[in-house]
């Protein structure tokens, strides 16, 4: 089952992934065809389980200050910076809008 | 009784001008305290009824922060109290501050909340520049705390002497992380990120929509604020960004469906909190009656022009996209009974061992005083509401031998307005409470008048160093105890003023 050019539509402005050209969209089916054979699995009285971590116990730290302190280095990675601040556009940069029928997908 | 909701009416009243009704909203009827159905408006007007839910983030008062080792504190230079986990640098890990956790288990209990000994980490994803991980670690599905109850108080009209308890349900309470801060340079088109603040841990309380005014969301918010205070969970203080309320706003006609609401931002205090939702409360009423829609959308309150105006930056729904943190397994805790044996209790929060020292919340406080003092209830309301002003009162009654309902008297009506004229808190009180007692002193045993003990005051407030004593006898205010002169002294009155005096013996 394709997936439908309005979900793609979605899945691009939330997660900003652009899936590129036709070739790009055949693989993501690919993998969700791929992922769908979990549902092979008779899962019938089964807690869901969200982590292999599950039955670990979560470590708790005392609050102590322990870090932090590092602003050149943090700041060092950064290409733009105004006194020690990291610099960003404005706002959400708002996609453009899109005329209907239309995706980001090129030759699509 | 506590009523829970208010029952509270508003309608349009009409102000017949010259060309036709000219709509001018206002409260009509003051919210019902007493509960059930409230009288109808003159106006004929079908009622509205507002309602209103609040969601409260207060910031944990702890020396680290959330998942992070580095420091919590209000106004550093920036991105200085930065780890590498909180600028979101890959390999970093979240660890649970065990602080944090003791403090949302207080504040659970606090509130009458059922603690879940499993709760759950989230996900929740969105772009913006203050939230370095394009996600913020929350717990949407399990929180720690849940179905509780806030009681607070409101006074019926303007002089306290009518108070009335009021409750509003508590949903749940949840940790999360706070973000960062963005300075939006319209000027040069770009925003100046802070990290410090990413990271922070949050107590998230959700309100059930049981309010429908801005006084009670005011008085809701004071009394969870001075809980805080007292549990010491969170600092809340609102101008510090340690307490930040959310409004949802909607109106609806009695009987009908609950009606869009909408979402209001940027509230720094809580004075402005009652305005603000006072003010989308009136725009929604206009609106609807003007035949509009009400938006689902998020708007700003403009505290200069004492309006809410739609968010910027908001665009339709979003979806956040929860998924389990995949980092941190459930976060469990222990009473008395699961207690493990063999434990290291570094590792492990007791719900019971919290219980047991949790300090006097606000309302207990005030009962204890009502009783210990023979003081009314709204004294009780006052002196807890001033940060010192309690202690300050029992400092007074410790060294006086005046009965602490007169003491009462002096320290709200004389002291307070005095601080309040000033703009001084009790701690910057130039009067201490000593001196006020040695005053209060003079006045009880009678050696001078109460319109005296006034004026001493007034020098006192000077804080020239003087003490009462030295004052009473520089200005000669002392009561005058000798029989022989005090008839001297009338005498003297009557002497000089015949006419009168014959017209008084002749009645």
């Amino acid at each position: 089952q394709p997936v439908a050019a309005e979900l793609l539509a979605h899945l691009e402005r939330l997660a900003l992934v652009d899936f590129r050209d036709a070739e790009g969209v055949v693989r993501l089916q690919r993998v969700i065809q791929f992922a769908d054979r979990l549902h092979e699995v008779n899962t019938d009285g089964v807690e869901p389980m969200d982590s292999v971590l599950e039955d670990r116990c979560l470590y708790l730290r005392e609050d102590d200050v322990t870090e932090g302190n590092c602003a050149k280095e943090l700041l060092g990675n950064a290409r733009e910076k105004v006194e020690e601040y990291f610099v960003a556009p404005p706002g959400n940069i708002p996609l453009p809008k899109l005329e209907e029928g239309e995706t980001f997908l090129q030759g699509s | 009784a506590a009523a829970r909701g208010c029952g509270g009416v508003w309608c349009r009243a009409w102000q017949r001008g010259t060309g036709g009704p000219a709509p001018r909203g206002h409260r009509a009827i003051a919210c019902n305290a007493r509960g059930g159905a409230p009288p109808f408006p003159a106006c004929n007007l079908a009622p509205w009824v507002p309602v209103v839910g609040l969601e409260i983030h207060a910031q944990i008062s702890s020396n680290s922060k959330l998942f992070s080792g580095s420091q919590v504190q209000f106004a550093a230079p920036p991105n200085s109290l930065v780890s590498f986990f909180d600028a979101s640098l890959p390999g970093t890990l979240p660890v649970l501050n065990r602080r944090c956790v003791e403090a949302a288990v207080m504040t659970g209990l606090a509130l009458n909340c059922s603690i879940n000994k499993k709760s759950l980490f989230d996900r929740k994803h969105y772009f913006y520049a203050d939230l370095p991980a394009g996600y913020q670690i929350t717990q949407q599905r399990v929180p720690i705390a849940v179905n509780g109850s806030l009681s607070y108080s409101l006074c019926t009209d303007n002089k306290m002497s009518q108070m009335v308890t009021k409750t509003v349900r508590i949903k749940q309470i949840q940790l999360e992380q706070d973000s960062g801060k963005s300075l939006h340079d319209d000027t040069r088109s770009q925003t100046l990120v802070d990290l410090n603040r990413a990271g922070v841990g949050l107590m998230e309380v959700v309100m059930e929509p049981d309010m429908c005014c801005g006084e009670e969301a005011a008085a809701a918010v004071r009394e969870l604020q001075l809980i805080l205070q007292t549990l010491g969970s969170s600092k809340a203080v609102m101008a510090e960004g340690q307490l930040r309320v959310d409004a949802n706003v909607s109106v609806h006609h009695p009987g009908e469906p609950y009606g869009v609401r909408t979402e209001v931002k940027n509230i720094n205090s809580i004075r402005f909190l009652a305005k603000a939702i006072d003010y989308e409360i009136q725009r929604q009423i206009e609106e609807l009656e003007n035949g509009g829609t009400i938006l689902n959308e998020t708007r700003a309150f403009d505290s200069k022009l004492g309006c809410t105006v739609p968010m910027r930056d908001k665009e339709g729904k979003q979806d956040y996209r929860f998924m389990p943190e995949p980092n941190l397994p459930p976060l469990i805790l222990y009473d008395a009974k699961s207690l493990p044996a063999n434990v290291n209790h570094q590792q492990v929060v007791n719900i019971d061992w919290i219980h047991e020292r949790l300090p006097d919340l606000p309302r207990v406080k005030r009962e204890k005083l009502v009783e210990q003092y023979g003081i009314l209830p709204e004294h009780s309301f006052t002196l807890l509401n001033e940060d010192g002003l309690t202690e300050f009162f029992e400092n007074v009654v410790k060294q006086t031998q005046m009965k602490p309902r007169k003491v009462i008297g002096w320290i709200l009506n004389d002291l307070l307005s005095y601080l309040k004229e000033h703009s001084l808190t009790v701690k910057e009180s130039p009067v201490s409470s000593s001196l006020l007692a040695d005053l209060l002193n003079l006045l009880e045993k009678k050696e001078i008048s109460s319109t005296a003990a006034k004026q001493v005051l007034a020098e006192l407030w000077k804080g020239k160093g003087k003490t009462p004593l030295q004052i009473v006898k520089e200005k000669k205010l002392e009561l005058i105890q000798d029989q022989k002169e005090l008839e001297q002294i009338c005498q003297a009155v009557i002497d000089g003023q015949e006419n009168e005096v014959i017209m008084v013996v002749l009645g």
